[in-house]
């Protein structure tokens, strides 16, 4: 691992002022990097990936709303220091919004649940094998401009959704598949101040600048989300799909919360993970549910919309059957759930 | 560390440069003091060693490391206690799992300086002063839940935190909440029985 200096600000008002240049990973060469429990970024920086000079460790920050979760009536706050496996017990959060408590449970080990916070779990890196060795020069989100490895490389686990002709790789998270689906909004912090904005513009497509995966400013942190309450939280969850049974990123999941009328659907929710570059909102599928009385076939046909746009590479094509058969299955579950 | 350049190495050998280390000021015993850890300044020479003070096993120590230390050299290299093993060292293994504040983290994925003030439990320190076993270490060796013993710390420590979790409800719960512990030996079946067997035996004794 390469050297670098390390601070632990108390406040978060310090950490702008002090560190303006900080980054919360905006790209990978970015030289300050924000630090949380370091489950992602300290791994990267052993692989040579990450290399940054400087760490700013905001897990030493002592302000109470970054490390609460709080429900009213109109929504749910979530701390940025939140630790995973705290949310993911929370008993109002598995009450009234269990897709994200699902989201959270089915990811990592209870170890790395025990440590990563919220805040950088959104921010985590692809685990795209091309971009995790040093070995492969060619990474356009590593090396700018250096090409793409996985293009004719080994390829399973990557995107299908989502991807350019110069990165293909999969957002690899789970719990924000739950946040784009449910609406929610990240609060952030920078030298520019406070701002709020719809978690959906936080990830970066890749286009032609895979490089940046986030929409964060220099300096700007992630203090916390807010998710709005609505009458489909409740009829949610969250489907993984995976190598193995435990302790595996998605080969693709799905995200689904749900309103009925009678038996036609009033209101649904949908993303997808596994087989996008970013958190994937299925709008086309949504769109596709609306009035009509959800089964099988009109699953399945909001699942053809959802992958209408998919562009399979080599050895990826089975994401397409796949992912369609986990949301089928999320859907007719969640359906038949009490609401 | 891999990578790492260790300035005191040079033709001393490993055993000597620990002994050397532990008696120098890379980890000095403060038994048994119960203070906040000093907050460092911010550095900007990242060659100067970041100060900072961990509690280890109820002894509080003081640290000047490299700040790239990780938990678990800390642990090994500089306390010279090496329950946890570093099987990944990339936070896929879960053998050099360690309870941090009452709970199990990974020590390889933790940074030593950021673990500052904290209390950390590893398998050398379980068993109470009065016990010559935990619980959850009977079991291991009554069940058998073990062959070369490698993953066999971590396992413990992250059985002990399944059951206080409230995660051992039944053998699904055990297997999921346990899959952070990989077992090359394959000795689940056994670690699963071993769980289920000092549950009960942990009930009581808090009670």
């Amino acid at each position: 691992m390469r050297p670098f200096t390390y601070a632990r600000p108390a406040a978060l008002d310090a950490v702008a002022r002090e560190f303006p240049a900080a980054s919360a990973g905006t790209a990978t060469g970015a030289p300050v990097q924000f630090l949380g429990a370091g489950t992602n970024l300290l791994d990267l920086m052993k692989l040579d990936v990450m290399r940054p000079s400087s760490l700013v460790d905001l897990t030493g920050i002592d302000a109470a709303p970054l490390r609460r979760i709080e429900a009213t009536p109109s929504e749910l706050r979530l701390g940025a220091l939140v630790r995973m496996a705290e949310a993911a017990e929370d008993p109002v959060i598995l009450r009234d919004y269990p897709v994200l408590a699902q989201a959270l449970q089915l990811a990592a080990s209870q170890q790395l649940r025990n440590m990563a916070t919220l805040g950088g779990n959104v921010l985590q890196r692809t685990r795209c094998l091309y971009y995790r060795d040093t070995a492969w020069a060619n990474c356009n989100k590593r090396n700018p401009g250096s090409g793409c490895a996985a293009r004719e490389g080994v390829d399973r686990q990557h995107a299908v959704l989502g991807a350019s002709e110069h990165c293909i790789a999969t957002y690899p998270g789970d719990f924000a598949q739950a946040l784009i689906a449910l609406d929610a909004q990240v609060e952030t912090q920078g030298p520019k101040g406070r701002r709020r904005f719809p978690f959906a513009e936080l990830h970066k497509l890749p286009g032609d600048t895979p490089h940046l995966d986030h929409s964060l400013a220099a300096g700007e942190a992630i203090t916390g989300f807010t998710v709005p309450a609505g009458p489909w939280t409740r009829r949610s969850l969250y489907l993984k799909i995976r190598d193995r049974a435990s302790y595996e990123f998605a080969l693709a999941s799905a995200a689904v919360a749900l309103q009925l009328e009678g038996t036609q659907v009033r209101a649904v929710r949908i993303a997808l993970g596994g087989v996008a570059t970013v958190p994937w909102r299925a709008r086309e599928a949504e769109a596709a549910l609306i009035g009509v009385v959800l089964d099988e076939t009109t699953a399945a046909a909001a699942a053809d919309a959802a992958f209408a746009k998919a562009r399979p590479n080599r050895q990826n094509a089975f994401k397409v059957p796949l992912g369609k058969q986990t949301l089928v299955r999320a859907l007719l579950t969640v359906a038949a759930k009490e609401g | 560390m891999r990578g790492q350049p260790d300035s005191s190495s040079g033709s001393v050998g490993r055993r000597q440069f620990l002994g050397r280390a532990m008696t120098g000021a890379a980890a000095t015993t403060l038994t048994p003091v119960a203070r906040a850890a000093p907050a460092p300044a911010p550095k900007t020479d990242a060659r100067a060693p970041g100060m900072f003070e961990l509690n280890i096993n109820g002894h509080a120590q003081l640290f000047a490391l490299d700040t790239r230390t990780t938990l678990l050299d800390a642990l090994r290299d500089h306390v010279v206690i090496t329950g946890a093993k570093k099987g990944c060292d990339q936070g896929q293994c879960g053998a050099c799992t360690v309870l941090v504040d009452g709970k199990r983290i990974l020590s390889c994925l933790t940074l030593a300086i950021a673990a500052q003030g904290k209390s950390v439990t590893t398998i050398e320190g379980l068993a109470g002063a009065e016990d010559a076993l935990h619980p959850m270490q009977q079991a291991f060796l009554d069940q058998d839940a073990f062959q070369c013993g490698y993953c066999t710390p971590g396992q413990i420590l992250s059985a002990v935190a399944c059951v206080e979790e409230g995660h051992a409800k039944d053998d699904a719960s055990i297997r999921e909440y346990m899959s952070g512990n990989l077992c090359r030996c394959a000795a689940y079946p056994n670690i699963v029985a071993a769980v289920n067997q000092a549950k009960p035996q942990m009930q009581i004794k808090k009670a």
